[in-house]
């Protein structure tokens, strides 16, 4: 079972929802793809077991062969590459690896080679079930949803997989977010808050996956979202006030359900509910 | 050398999402009389709900190219399903979520089946606020990505309408992280305001994006918003300011009521006794004496 | 030697543009026969790489230095490996001719 936590906005508890969730539904997997910025570990503190780099295909030019003809640059449909007179210079940040500059030289001077861009790490929670992956882009990277893709290699299909999302609905998001069983959509009661699900909803719905919402620093008074959520027909999972003392440990890093003990019904709860929405799903052959 | 004088662009920036950015710049949008709003943060854009605007235009926006397959023309001799590093061909057709826009497939194609054009991936809206004032903001398709060109756009035409009516501020709402279209909001601003709330990842993100806007050495002032929720690490923060000789424009204590103000969608302004209106209003009069500097 | 300039514009009297990989033009000042050409920037429009892209136009162009407002890490680095002196620094407000002379007063 593989559960994603996304959300349209950022700052909306979505870590702090996938830890708790997590730590609630043991044995479990945390997988943070929100490479850019990861911070689940921030909560969780795991012991780190392992660790490696990641690589992608980077061109270089053999300056023997190369005739500085120009035309790898201007085949090349992510301005990575700058032909000088006697120099080829490619940029790594910009770069996509698709092949195309390798392929076409006229000379057959480009060749690839791997280039380290970021890094995936895997351990586990001290005295809990739960085990920790997580992916790390490097800073001035643009490339996170390629590690995304990567990092979902370390998924344990038998084991309850909870990836943590990078926020909106680029292309990052759709990337941790496309093929897995469940999306949780995490918001909050404001104006803010709807109008980014709203556009996450879209993404979800595109993709053809289940979803369901949350709502993090609930307000009954802002019944706007409520009704967009039972008008639309999308399950709300669970509804959390905002209460200050969690808000308060969240900025020292303390995970809720620490504080909270009770909340991890709550979130045993959301993954039945989670489970009883995909067994309504499947065809009664797929039940058999 | 001189510049116009008259206006002002300022940047609202913070690295992390959630840190209150929009309900500061719409704060800003209302304070700043003669001015033109543009909001750059086209993956959560927000400033809209509170500005109201009238939308004049709508303009279509091409980002980046994809690939699409004519089943007409097409042999199934699938060299662009070997070529293709992003596994975007299923079934003889593009994955349009997948495919990255490189172009391998169109060009190795014997049969020249495939096109490879720009494809439309939002919108752009010029529109009036109250005030008779300008405002520009943009909306992606979903799973469309912010990028430095669409940014770039977006300031284009807030600087013509600037230079047109001799406003005195372009206030910009900029994107989240600190990428490409991050970039290309800084380029050609006079400051730069970051927020960031005092959280331990709120100190992490703030310490990246520092580093990007310091490498365009332009006047930078930071608010730490929700100050009082951790004064621990607030303090942190202002230390680390102190060091890289950063100046703080102020801090924005925590309250309630900018919440209820948002759930109404209106400015935190409109709620004149509370505590967080004050502090705005006073970081705002002292952009005014920085004004004078940049 | 030739003389790059950013420009709203494709001529002398244009006003100048203080963004480097998203110019509309490049003016040319050849300073041997005082000659002016301009030249459409396309990596105006380009979505991503538009710096390393202006920069590759302006080696084309066999530009030996640019004067403009700002200019970004990677077009920075692609122009000082070709050996293209940059100055930045112009202001919206000044025309090309201005900046022009303001290079070789310097």
């Amino acid at each position: 079972m593989i559960i994603s936590i996304a959300s349209g906005k950022g700052g909306t508890g979505k870590t702090t929802i996938s830890v708790n969730l997590a730590l609630s539904v043991q044995p479990s997997v945390y997988i943070d793809c929100d490479v850019e910025e990861p911070n689940g570990h921030i909560l969780l503190k795991p012991e780190i077991t392992s660790q490696k780099e990641i690589t992608k295909k980077m061109p270089a030019v053999d300056l023997n062969k190369c005739t500085f003809c120009g035309k790898c640059s201007e085949l090349c449909e992510f301005n990575a590459i700058v032909v000088m007179k006697s120099d080829v210079m490619f940029f790594e940040d910009l770069c996509h690896s698709c092949g195309v500059c390798s392929n076409f030289c006229p000379e057959r001077a480009i060749y690839e080679t791997e280039r380290s861009f970021g890094e995936i790490r895997k351990g586990h929670i001290k005295s809990e079930s739960v085990s920790f992956i997580d992916g790390t882009v490097k800073v001035g990277e643009m490339h996170g949803a390629q590690l995304i893709k990567h990092v979902r290699k370390e998924i344990k299909p038998d084991s309850i997989n909870i990836i943590d999302a990078p926020p909106g609905t680029s292309c990052s998001m759709v990337a941790a977010v496309n093929g897995t069983d469940f999306c949780i959509l995490v918001t909050e009661s404001t104006p803010f808050g709807l109008n980014d699900l709203k556009l996450a909803v879209q993404v979800v719905r595109s993709l053809g996956i289940p979803f369901g919402i949350i709502i993090n620093k609930y307000d009954e008074n802002f019944t706007e979202l409520d009704s967009y959520c039972s008008s639309g027909n999308i399950p709300v999972l669970l509804k959390i006030p905002f209460d200050r003392k969690i808000a308060e440990h969240y900025s020292r890093g303390i995970p809720p359900v620490q504080v909270r003990p009770e909340l991890k019904e709550d979130f045993r709860q959301v993954y039945k509910t989670v489970n009883s929405i995909m067994q309504a799903r499947c065809t009664p052959d797929e039940k058999r | 050398m001189t510049i116009n004088p008259s206006i002002k662009q300022l940047l609202i920036l913070s690295g992390k999402g959630g840190t209150g950015k929009t309900t500061i710049a719409a704060a800003f949008s209302k304070l700043a009389g003669r001015s033109v709003v543009a909001d750059c943060d086209v993956d959560a854009a927000d400033l809209f709900i509170l500005l109201k605007p009238e939308v004049k235009e709508k303009t279509e926006f091409h980002g980046g190219k994809k690939a699409v397959i004519n089943q007409d023309l097409c042999s199934r001799c699938e060299f662009c399903l070997q070529s293709c590093r992003f596994d975007a061909i299923v079934d003889y057709s593009v994955d349009e979520v997948l495919c990255e826009g490189c172009g391998f497939c169109f060009r190795i194609c014997p049969s020249n089946a495939i096109e490879f054009n720009k494809n439309l991936s939002g919108h752009l809206f010029d529109c009036r606020i109250p005030e008779n004032r300008e405002f520009l903001y943009a909306k992606l398709l979903p799973g469309e990505g912010n990028s430095g060109k669409l940014v770039t756009e977006l300031k284009k035409k807030a600087s013509a309408y600037c230079t047109q009516k001799e406003k005195e501020w372009l206030i910009i709402d900029g994107p989240p992280g600190i990428g490409c279209p991050v970039n290309a909001s800084l380029s050609g601003v006079d400051a730069v305001l970051l927020v960031t709330e005092p959280t331990l990842s709120g100190l992490h993100d703030l310490k990246r994006i520092v580093r990007l806007v310091q490498s365009f050495k332009v006047y930078t002032a930071v608010v730490i918003n929700k100050h009082d929720i951790n004064k621990e690490v607030a303090e942190q923060i202002e230390n680390y300011l102190h060091q890289e000789n950063i100046s703080l424009a102020g801090k924005i204590s925590f309250d309630e009521k900018v919440v209820t103000a948002l759930q109404q969608e209106k400015s935190i302004l409109e709620y004149p006794e509370n505590i967080a209106a004050q502090e705005i209003l006073t970081i705002w009069n002292s952009l005014q004496t920085i004004r004078i500097k940049i | 030697m030739i003389l790059a300039i950013t420009s709203t514009g494709p001529s002398a009297d244009s006003l100048v543009s203080e963004k480097f990989g998203r110019c509309s033009y490049f003016v040319l000042f050849n300073d041997q026969t005082k000659e002016i050409k301009s030249i459409v920037n396309s990596a105006e429009s380009m979505e991503h790489g538009a710096g390393p892209k202006a920069a590759q136009l302006i080696i084309n162009e066999n530009a030996e230095a640019v004067i403009t407002g700002a200019v970004g890490g990677n077009a920075e680095e692609a122009l000082k490996r070709a050996g293209i002196k940059v100055i930045i620094g112009l202001k919206s407000n000044m025309k090309v001719s201005e900046a022009i002379d303001f290079y070789f007063k310097r």
